[in-house]
């Protein structure tokens, strides 16, 4: 069965965190949530696990006990050794004994942990922290996972362990929610959400993504006109509108995710400027 | 090797009593130029930028700063954005500019429009976009000939990692040498070159397509990807999610198809020109370990 949060608004005091936003999350997929800092991300995660108060909209969620979900910043206990971290998640969610044993060693080693088990978890590198947090979330094999940020801050060998884990999970039939900063990552998901400013900027498959983008960018070694161009490498990129004349020398390209939020942004940052 | 490297490593090696941290590594940055210093954690990133500003001595080799030992003097003709920013965040963005500005005896720059509403707000107040923008300021105040970023654009949107990118290059076209870390593959292939460290050493080094060198990766199209993706992966292969198709990192296409229709998995199998990340991947499991 599938998991949503339905036409979400979310107000914090005198800011609208989410604007009526929605995502569905099947079993066995993965969904990816970008945006950068204060986009809205976890607040969406947040109210799918139910700790945040709706003003409008609904969640449709499984009950706690088959939710596991990783916080941006948490995730174990420094004075814990990696075993100590799993077993005392572990007996929160009521196992124990050879149940707990079998299933606290068989996701150390999915995660490349074992040797590592009798360490303290503060002596652990930032993405090896991050895999026993996700390690600690799976434990009571939960039907949705909610990961904030697992990759944020993690080197590119990590994050791929990172992914393949989560993959697995989700090949077993979990449905995953999962937030990021990176767009190259995000990519690799079924389906994505893009947030900014607590809106949703555009979803679905990372074609249906680019095709929310109306209009054309477009390459060219100058820029034409400063506020809707940015920076790739040594050329400049540039978003024109539907019907917009452009020299002959800015040549339409085929955008990547990056180019496409880029100009999205853009183009919603310009309405929202034009509708004070 | 260009004669005129602003940032340069020969033979650089630094080892903590029994640990190898940078181990025999020849670099260099040049005027203009945006280098790009990719690595897991505890490859030795860290470390080499350390040695390089010389807040730590080689044991092994030399670094230069600007043509010489990486003296005080020197240093003070250097911008350093560290990743946590550096800086106050129960100061202004004002206080902060002036600050620093006094630091390197200069006046403290003009604010961008972004910020210009932003000037007694306490950094702490800022989102992390504009708190980013104000630490680029802050180090590009005394107009330095050598930029070293770590990690400049972590966390902040889409948007704003296009603002800093363009002071980047701004900072490159007017002559200064920009050595950059990242875990950013995007961010990655903006950079002019890129270094490639895996446990302290360098493993490759030149541009995304001459560290991707020809080097493929299998496309796996099926409809069913978490069949596809359970087979591959219990059969010990590097695989990968991608969208609703799965990838696997340096393998020969004709033992995927074997494994798959072992499994009863219909698929496709195609050669694909490999991604950075897994070119990365690929490097950093065949790099042997350090020695001290």
């Amino acid at each position: 069965m599938s998991f949503a949060v339905r036409s979400a608004t979310v107000r914090y005091a005198d800011t609208l965190a989410l604007d009526d936003v929605s995502v569905v999350v099947g079993p066995g997929s993965v969904v990816v949530v970008v945006g950068g800092d204060g986009a809205g991300k976890t607040t969406l995660l947040r109210t799918l696990v139910g700790e945040v108060v709706l003003e409008s909209g609904t969640v449709d969620a499984p009950p706690a006990a088959q939710i596991g979900y990783l916080t941006a910043t948490a995730g174990s206990w420094p004075a814990l050794t990696v075993r100590q971290n799993m077993d005392f998640v572990g007996g929160i969610y009521g196992l124990s004994g050879e149940h707990l044993e079998q299933r606290r060693e068989e996701l150390l080693a999915r995660a490349g942990l074992t040797a590592a088990g009798d360490r303290l978890a503060s002596q652990l590198s930032g993405g090896m922290r991050r895999k026993l947090g996700f390690s600690m979330t799976m434990l009571h094999e939960p039907a949705l996972l909610v990961l904030d940020e697992p990759t944020t801050g993690v080197d590119p060998v990590s994050r791929v362990d990172l992914w393949r884990l989560v993959s697995e999970a989700a090949a077993a039939g979990a449905a995953v929610l999962m937030s990021t900063t990176y767009l190259d990552e995000a990519e690799r998901a079924g389906s994505l959400l893009v947030l900014d400013g607590g809106r949703a900027l555009a979803q679905g498959t990372l074609d249906e993504v680019r095709a929310a983008l109306v209009g054309t960018i477009t390459e060219d070694s100058v820029p034409h006109r400063s506020a809707w161009s940015w920076r790739r490498g040594r050329r400049h990129h540039e978003y024109w509108a539907p019907g917009e004349q452009r020299p002959s020398s800015a040549l339409a390209i085929a955008p990547d995710l990056e180019d496409v939020v880029v100009a999205l942004s853009l183009v919603r940052r310009a309405a929202v400027g034009a509708g004070r | 090797m260009s004669g005129d490297a602003l940032l340069r490593a020969t033979r650089a090696s630094r080892a903590f009593g029994e640990v190898t941290a940078v181990d025999d590594v020849t670099m260099d940055v040049g005027a203009g130029e945006v280098v790009g210093l990719l690595g897991a954690n505890g490859a030795g990133k860290t470390t080499l930028i350390r040695l390089l500003l010389g807040l730590i001595p080689v044991t092994g080799g030399d670094v230069e700063l600007l043509g010489g030992p990486p003296d005080r003097e020197r240093r003070s003709r250097l911008g350093y954005v560290p990743q946590g920013l550096g800086l106050y965040g129960d100061l202004t963005v004002a206080e902060n500019l002036a600050f620093s500005a006094q630091a390197y005896a200069v006046a403290p720059p003009d604010l961008p429009v972004a910020l210009q509403g932003s000037a007694s707000v306490l950094v702490r107040d800022l989102s992390l976009g504009l708190q980013r923008q104000v630490a680029f300021l802050a180090a590009l105040a005394h107009r330095p000939q050598v930029l070293v970023l770590d990690e400049p654009t972590s966390g902040v949107d889409p948007l704003a990692r296009a603002a800093l990118w363009d002071t980047i290059r701004d900072q490159a076209d007017s002559g200064t040498g920009v050595l950059v870390t990242t875990h950013n593959m995007q961010e990655a292939a903006q950079c002019d070159r890129l270094l490639l460290m895996s446990r302290a050493r360098l493993v490759a080094q030149g541009s995304e397509s001459d560290i991707i060198g020809g080097t493929t990766a299998a496309a796996v199209r099926t409809d069913d990807w978490a069949a596809a993706f359970a087979a591959l992966n219990a059969a010990g292969e590097p695989v990968m999610l991608s969208g609703r198709d799965v990838r696997v990192a340096d393998s020969d296409p004709d033992h995927l198809r074997d494994v798959l229709s072992a499994a009863g998995i219909g698929a496709e199998v195609v050669a694909v020109p490999a991604t950075i990340e897994e070119r990365m991947m690929v490097l950093a499991r065949e790099a042997p370990e350090a020695t001290a």
